[in-house]
C-alpha cells in the first residue's frame, strides 16, 4: 500500500506569498488575528507596510480589500475558511464578486480534519458558496506542491480567487516537477474501470483506494479536480464516456460540492451512474482521522462507492 | 485647492475615449451659483426618477448640497480621466441615494445629461444601485454598510504609495445601523487615516420610519469620538459651512474626520420634505409637476 509523505498546505501558502511579496510589491495582505495560524505572519514581518491586521473583522476585511484592489494594490486576504467565506459572504458578493475585482481569499482550516474545534469551525460550504459567486475562481489544492504554484498563479491572474487550505498536514501527491495548470483537471492515474474525481484534501486517500482496489479488479483512472471554477467540463464528459462510471470524493458538504459540479455536466453532456462521497451534514469534535472515519470520508468508504459505481456502470462505454 | 486642479503628472491614467463633454464650469463657482447649481441637480433627481417610474428621492434630495460642495469645490478629479490614479475618491455608500451621484456626475461631464434618461432601464450604464460600470462611480453598492470600509482600502492604498488624494464616504444615518460601519470607524481611526474623511447625511429617516423609532442613533457624535475620530458637525444643507467643514477635514492629522451634516430628507420639495413616505415611492405625475414648479 503506497503512504505519501505529509506536509502542510497553509505553511507553504505563507512562504510562497512572502516570495511573492518580494518581488511584486503591489501585494498587501490583510489578516483578521490569526496570522500565526494562516502563516502570513511571515508577511506580516518582512513587510509591516503593507500588512494590515483588522481583528475578527471579517466584513470590514472584505470591503477594505475590494478598495485596496480598486486602487491598483494586489491584496491577498487570509483566515480560516468558515470566517473568511460564511461570514462576510455579503461583501464577497456585493464589494468583490460584482465588480470582479482582483481580490485574493486564501482561507486555512477547511473541511473537518481543523478536528477537535467542532462543527462551528468545519467548513463545509465554503466550496459551493465560492462558487455561487459569478466570476469567482475557486481552486482547493490537493497537497502543498500544488498549492505553491495555485497560490502563484492566483498572483498572476486578473479577477477574484478563492483558494481553500487545511489546519492538519495532508499526503504529497505530487512530485517537485508537477505543473499546475489552472482550470484542468490534473490526471494522476489512468484508468478504465471507474473514474474517481476527488479534490483537496481527498486526493491521497483517493490514490490510495484506487491502488487497493485494482487488486480487486477495479482499474480506477484518478483525476485531481483542483479548480473547482471554472470547471474543466471536458475532462469531465471524457472521462464519463470513457469508463462509464463515475465517484466523486470531497471534504465538502454533499450539497453545492465537486459531486454537485460533476453531476451538472455529466447530466447535459454524458449521464453515466455517480457516487458521490462527501458529507451528510454537520459533524463534532474529534480528531481528524476519527472525524474522516465516523463521517464516511475514509479510504473504505472511497472503496464502496467504487464498488457501487462500477456496479452500475453503463455499458456498451462509448468507443469501446 | 481648486476644483479639477489635476496636477499634470497622471501616473497609470487609464486611457478613456474622449467624451466630448465639455466641463459646465470650469472655474469653482460661488455659493450664489452653488446654490443654482443644487437646484437644478434636484431637478435632475426628480426627473430621473419620474421618467424610471422607481428610485429613491428622498435620500437623494438630502444630499444634493453634500454632492455639490464637493464636486464643484472639493474634489480633485478629472471627468476626461475618470480613471486618473490621483484622483480624490468619493465613495456614495448609501448607493440608492446614486440619483443624486448620476445627476452630479452628468453635471460635471463623466457622461452626457441625456443618459440620464436611461436611469434603470434594460442596457443602461446607470443602474438601480450605483455600480463601477458608470463613469465616475467608485464603488458597486447597494447593500448599506459597506462603503467605509471600502474607502478605508483606497485611503490605505494611498498611504503605502505616499499618494496625496483624500477619500470621501458618504454614510447615511440609516446605514449606521450596519455593524460593519463601527468595524471600519474603529479600523480608520486604529490606522490613524487623516486621508479618509466620511460624511453622515444626517435626515433622521430611514426607509420605513425615523432613525429614532428604528434604531436610535444618538448620542451620534459621541459614538464617533469614542470611536477615534474628529467629529464636525454642519448643516449640510448650507454650502458655506460644508466647504468650511471639508477643509478644515482635509487638514486634520493623525485622525479620520467625520462630518455629520444635518439634513432633510426631501428636501427642496415642501411636501417631501422630512416625510418618510418618499423614501422611494416615486412621484405621481401630478406630484412630479408640483415639485418641478417649486424648483424653477
Ligand atoms: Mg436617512
Amino acid at each position: 500500500m503506497t503512504s505519501f509523505p505529509m506536509a502542510s498546505t497553509r505553511e507553504a501558502y505563507g512562504k510562497t506569498l512572502l516570495d511573492i511579496g518580494r518581488s511584486n510589491p503591489d501585494v498587501v495582505v490583510l489578516g483578521g488575528d490569526l496570522n500565526k495560524s494562516t502563516f502570513t505572519h511571515l508577511f506580516a514581518q518582512e513587510f509591516p507596510d503593507r500588512f494590515f491586521d483588522f481583528g475578527p473583522a471579517e466584513q470590514n476585511i472584505m470591503s477594505v480589500a475590494a478598495g485596496l484592489a480598486a486602487s491598483g494594490k494586489i491584496p491577498f486576504v487570509s483566515t480560516f475558511a468558515v470566517f473568511g467565506m460564511c461570514r462576510p459572504f455579503d461583501q464577497l458578493r456585493l464589494n468583490i464578486a460584482q465588480p470582479r475585482l482582483n481580490v485574493k481569499i486564501v482561507c486555512t482550516h477547511a473541511g473537518i480534519i481543523t478536528g477537535e474545534d467542532g462543527m462551528s469551525a468545519h467548513s463545509i460550504e465554503d466550496i459551493s458558496l465560492a462558487c455561487s459567486l459569478p466570476g469567482f475562481n475557486v481552486i482547493a489544492p490537493s497537497d502543498s506542491i500544488e498549492t505553491i504554484q495555485a497560490v502563484k498563479a492566483a498572483s498572476e491572474m486578473d479577477g477574484p480567487v478563492y483558494i481553500r487550505l487545511y489546519r492538519t498536514a495532508i499526503p504529497v501527491v505530487h512530485d517537485d516537477d508537477y505543473v499546475f495548470s489552472f482550470g484542468k483537471g490534473d490526471l494522476i492515474r489512468n484508468g478504465t474501470g471507474v473514474t474517481l474525481f476527488a479534490t483537496g484534501s481527498m486526493v491521497g486517500n483517493s490514490l490510495i483506494a484506487a491502488q487497493e482496489i485494482a487488486t480487486e479488479g477495479i482499474d480506477c483512472r484518478v483525476i485531481n479536480m483542483h479548480t473547482l471554477s471554472p470547471l474543466d467540463e471536458e475532462i469531465i464528459t471524457l472521462s464519463a464516456k470513457e469508463t462509464g462510471a463515475i465517484v466523486t470524493v470531497e471534504e465538502h458538504y454533499i450539497h453545492g460540492g465537486l459531486g454537485s459540479l460533476v453531476a451538472q455536466v455529466t447530466g447535459k453532456f454524458f449521464p453515466v451512474p455517480l457516487e458521490m462521497v462527501a458529507l451528510k451534514g454537520y459533524t463534532e469534535s474529534g480528531k481528524p482521522d476519527e472525524l474522516i472515519e465516523k463521517y464516511g470520508l475514509g479510504i473504505k468508504d472511497i472503496k464502496f462507492a467504487i464498488k457501487n459505481a462500477y456496479a452500475r456502470r453503463t455499458l456498451p462505454i462509448a468507443g469501446q | 485647492m481648486g476644483p479639477d486642479s489635476a496636477p499634470s503628472i497622471k501616473k497609470n491614467a487609464s486611457s478613456t475615449e474622449p467624451s466630448g463633454v465639455s466641463v459646465a464650469a470650469s472655474y469653482p463657482p460661488s455659493i450664489d451659483e452653488l446654490e443654482g447649481i443644487a437646484k437644478e441637480l434636484r431637478r435632475k433627481v426628480l426627473r430621473m426618477i419620474f421618467v424610471a417610474g422607481s428610485g429613491h428621492q428622498g435620500g437623494s434630495l438630502s444630499e444634493i448640497e453634500i454632492l455639490a460642495s464637493l464636486y464643484f469645490r472639493v474634489l480633485r478629479i478629472d471627468p476626461q480621466n475618470p480613471g486618473w490614479a490621483s484622483r480624490d475618491r468619493f465613495i456614495l455608500s448609501k448607493s440608492h441615494a446614486c440619483p443624486g451621484l448620476y445627476a452630479v456626475l452628468a453635471q460635471k461631464g463623466f457622461f452626457l445629461e441625456d443618459e440620464l434618461d436611461t436611469f434603470r432601464k434594460i442596457n443602461s450604464r446607470l443602474q438601480g444601485h450605483a455600480h463601477i460600470k458608470t463613469p465616475g462611480v467608485e464603488m458597486s453598492g447597494g447593500s448599506l454598510g459597506q462603503g467605509l470600509s471600502f474607502g478605508l482600502g483606497c485611503a490605505l492604498s494611498a498611504r503605502i504609495d505616499s499618494d496625496s488624494y483624500h477619500t470621501y464616504v458618504l454614510l447615511g444615518d440609516g446605514e449606521c445601523d450596519e455593524g460593519q460601519i463601527w468595524e471600519g470607524a474603529m479600523a480608520a481611526a486604529h490606522y490613524g487615516l487623516d486621508n479618509l474623511t466620511v460624511i453622515v447625511d444626517r435626515n433622521r429617516i430611514q426607509n420605513d420610519r425615523f432613525t429614532d423609532e428604528v434604531m436610535k442613533l444618538e448620542p451620534f457624535a459621541d459614538k464617533w469620538k469614542a470611536f477615534g475620530w474628529n467629529v464636525l458637525k454642519t448643516d449640510g444643507h448650507d454650502f458655506a459651512s460644508l466647504i468650511n467643514a471639508f477643509d478644515s477635514a482635509r487638514k486634520h492629522p493623525n485622525q479620520p474626520t467625520v462630518i455629520i451634516a444635518d439634513t432633510v430628507k426631501g428636501k427642496g420639495i415642501s411636501f417631501m420634505e422630512n416625510n418618510p413616505a418618499f423614501h422611494a415611492s416615486p412621484p405621481t405625475e401630478e406630484d412630479y409637476n408640483k415639485a418641478m414648479l417649486e424648483l424653477e
